[in-house]
């Protein structure tokens, strides 16, 4: 169970995010929308730890540990797993060698035994296979020269490989084709079970039809301003934010 | 590579100070008097038990040193050194020289299979002859019969001296001139080991060679001297290494490598080079002033070095080529580490003179804490040289804001047919990058560490296998704690 309780931060003094209320029971997958620049990512980057976000008050707790308290990849190890907006390029590192080292990272922090290069190409290639993705998708850098969508299913990879327990995927449906967008739904469908929970970040309610959400929120001006069940996304389609939030 | 987290975790285990390597053997042990005089000179070739035009030739070297002035264009500074404060000889005080490895003292393998050196010749799978260098004397060489069944001689210096004088007489020095810099001058003056390779017309070396250089002794001096004779459509792949104990003094380390390759013959010469950098403070560490030039002499000959410089408190090396023959080859890949206060001013020299020469530079500099880096490099392209070739890459990675990375190609071209290449790059590594990699559950150091090999990888993946991965775990090491 995520539980995020009067979640205020600031980027450079700027107060980003306004007192954020929000609990995800432990199974559900809950949807966010919201215009541009109201904090999607910014409260996806503070939830999985990254530097630069001055958290001035409330808490965020999942199954009881104190989030914001706990190193990025401690969190990690802890079962969060973030599925960047805009996946990041590592020059000169192997994709294949990457993910192995994060599936022993996070193995390591959870207790179990590493898996060698033969055990991990296996587990990878069922991976890929099931996500229709191509093999090359390993031999090549960490998302360098990838296409938009290619790096969005890179991020969905390694959510499949990492098996994490609390996913946030920020916008993980833009740019990518009809076929990829079901594929990526099929992913995320395929971990839903009692010991999964997700925080979905979307501008399109079509991914909703996909991944049918337990809630969606609506996040505007640093603020959950509007829950509702999966018709509110419809209603936000229809009708735009400023009528919905109204 | 190897699991990061695997090799960070041993080295954890292994040190506190950072520097794994940083142990003294204890062990008798037989000095010059400290000191640099022509006694010296004289003592270090008898105790050689040296012919007379050795002697004659070490003396020259002395008499044209004395005359000469320490050179101070390298974008190092470092407190005036006493020569006059050192001893130019320290060697294991065993009275027979051993004739194998059963013979050697244990105490001195122990040492080696401490830095996991492979010593014993069951290790075949390793595929790796060893020369161990321990101060200023080779302490043993393995698999040299199996090689001298190719014909192909693999020893001490020392050794090559008294058995194959006519080899050494001929090509000593005949790279790096007596008189060719201050730091080579001095090393001909009083080198006291080094290894000797002679491959004969047409062998491929069946395995790969190396000399594991050890500084053990204090206050001591390690003069190496390295001769590498490839004829004409031989290969050899040679490594070397070194490290030193951990000490509050700083220690010089001024080696001369000389790599000759004859027509179609190829040498690979790649280096992990690992001394004692000196503490966080900048406290001790190793001055390492290395002379390293290669003449392909042959057509189509063939040089490459590697190198990957981690350690010393001051790198001044400039691993050079020669470009004589026609259609011959240069290259030149490497990496250089300097954190805390190290500072590494290196480089290459490509000459070419022959026609249709090439010759391609490699270099990734990375510099973290407050330490300097400087890539300093020569292409020189003779009138003769028709349709030379030459590709520059220079790229540096800084690691925190109170580091720096410097880039001085000098470029002479008299050809008008050749083509000079040359780019540069100067990044950091970006937070965002970081934070990809912990959010997947790397440490910050971990994460480093990946990136950094990542950075490299051009250079690290024409190193041998074995080297690559040691290599990799040495930069991880190197970096502990630059970033946060
Ligand atoms: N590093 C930063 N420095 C300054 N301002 C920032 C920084 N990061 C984000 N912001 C600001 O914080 C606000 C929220 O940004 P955020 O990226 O969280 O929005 P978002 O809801 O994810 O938008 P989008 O739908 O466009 O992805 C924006 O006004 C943005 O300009
Ligand atoms: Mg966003």
């Amino acid at each position: 169970m995520l539980k995020i309780e009067g979640l205020t931060a600031e980027i450079d003094g700027k107060p980003i995010l306004k007192g954020i209320d929000l609990e995800i029971p432990t199974g559900e997958i809950h949807a966010i929308m919201g215009p541009n620049g109201s904090g999607k990512s910014t409260l996806s980057y503070v939830l999985s730890g990254r530097e630069g976000y001055e958290i001035t008050g409330g808490s965020a707790t999942y199954n009881g540990l104190d989030l914001l308290a706990m190193e990025p990849e401690e969190r990690a190890g802890s079962g969060v797993f973030l599925a960047f907006q805009y996946p990041v390029e590592l020059p000169g590192v192997g994709n294949a060698n990457f993910l192995r080292t994060a599936v022993n990272a996070v193995r390591k922090h959870k207790g179990e035994p590493e898996i060698d290069a033969m055990q991990f190409l296996k587990l990878a290639r069922t991976k890929i296979k099931a996500l229709q993705m191509s093999d090359d998708m390993l031999k090549r850098n960490v998302n360098v020269g990838f296409s938009g969508g290619e790096k969005k299913r890179n991020e969905v990879l390694q959510m499949a490989l990492l098996e994490p327990t609390l996913a946030i995927l920020d916008e993980t449906d833009s740019g990518l084709d009809i076929d990829a967008l079901k594929i990526v739904a099929d992913g995320v469908n395929a971990m839903r079970g009692a010991n999964f929970s997700s925080l979905v970040i979307t501008h399109y309610q079509r991914l909703l039809d996909y991944i049918v959400p337990d809630r969606v929120h609506v996040l505007m001006g640093g603020r959950i301003v509007k829950s509702g069940g999966p018709e509110l996304a419809l209603a936000l389609e229809a009708e735009g934010y400023a009528k919905v939030a109204a | 590579m190897a699991a990061v987290a695997e090799t960070l975790e041993t080295v954890q285990a292994a040190n506190d100070g950072g520097y794994k390597w940083g142990f003294e053997t204890d062990i008798a042990m037989e000095f010059a008097p400290k000191g640099l005089s022509e006694d010296i000179v004289r003592f270090i070739s008898a105790k050689k038990n040296e012919p007379d035009w050795l002697l004659e030739w070490r003396l020259k070297a002395y008499a044209h040193w004395l005359k000469m002035e320490e050179p101070e264009w390298a974008a190092v500074s470092y407190p005036k050194i006493d020569y006059q404060d050192a001893y130019y000889y320290a060697a294991p005080s065993n009275k027979v020289v051993p004739k194998s490895l059963d013979e050697v003292d244990p105490e001195l393998l122990r040492t080696y299979e401490k830095l996991g050196i492979p010593v014993q010749e069951q290790q075949r799978l390793q595929g790796i002859a060893v020369d161990m260098v321990f101060d200023s004397v080779s302490v043993a060489t393995t698999f040299k019969d199996r090689l001298a069944k190719e014909g192909i001689i693999f020893c001490s210096i020392s050794e090559a001296v008294q058995e194959h004088p006519e080899l050494v007489r001929q090509y000593l020095g005949s790279v790096v001139p007596q008189g060719d810099n201050y730091f080579a001058c001095l090393n001909s003056a009083v080198f006291t080991d080094g290894s000797f390779v002679y491959i004969p017309k047409g062998v491929r070396c069946p395995m790969e060679l190396s000399t594991y250089f050890r500084i053990n002794a204090k206050s001591t001096g390690q003069f190496e001297r390295t001769l590498i004779i490839a004829e004409a459509g031989s290969y050899v792949s040679y490594l070397e290494g070194c490290t030193a104990p951990m000490r509050d003094e700083n220690q010089m380390h001024a080696a001369v490598v000389e790599l000759v390759a004859m027509d179609d013959a190829s040498i690979k010469y790649s280096t992990v080079q690992n001394w004692y950098p000196g503490d966080s403070e900048g406290k001790g560490g190793i001055y390492n002033f290395v002379t390293k030039r290669g003449a392909c002499r042959g057509a189509r000959s063939k040089i490459s070095w590697t190198q990957v410089e981690t350690g010393s408190a001051i790198t001044w090396k400039y691993p050079s080529c020669m470009l004589l023959g026609d259609d011959s080859v240069g290259e030149f890949y490497s990496v250089a580490v300097t954190n805390n206060h190290q500072q590494a001013d290196t480089g290459t020299k490509m000459w070419h003179v022959g026609r249709n020469t090439r010759s391609t530079i490699v270099s990734k500099g990375i510099s973290a804490g407050q330490a300097q880096n400087t890539y300093r490099g020569l292409v020189k392209i003779s009138p003769k040289a028709v349709g030379a070739r030459n590709f520059t890459q220079c790229d540096s990675l800084l690691i925190g804001d109170k580091c720096g990375a410097h880039t001085v190609p000098y470029i002479e071209n008299r050809c008008a047919t050749a083509k000079v290449e040359h780019e540069a790059t100067t990044s950091r590594i970006a937070e965002d990058q970081l934070f990809y990699c912990r959010s997947r559950g790397l440490t910050q150091e971990e994460a480093v560490g990946l990136i950094v090999n990542g950075f490299c990888r051009e250079v690290l993946k024409e190193l041998p296998m074995e080297f690559a991965v040691e290599a990799q775990k040495l930069l991880a090491i190197s970096l502990e704690g630059s970033v946060g």
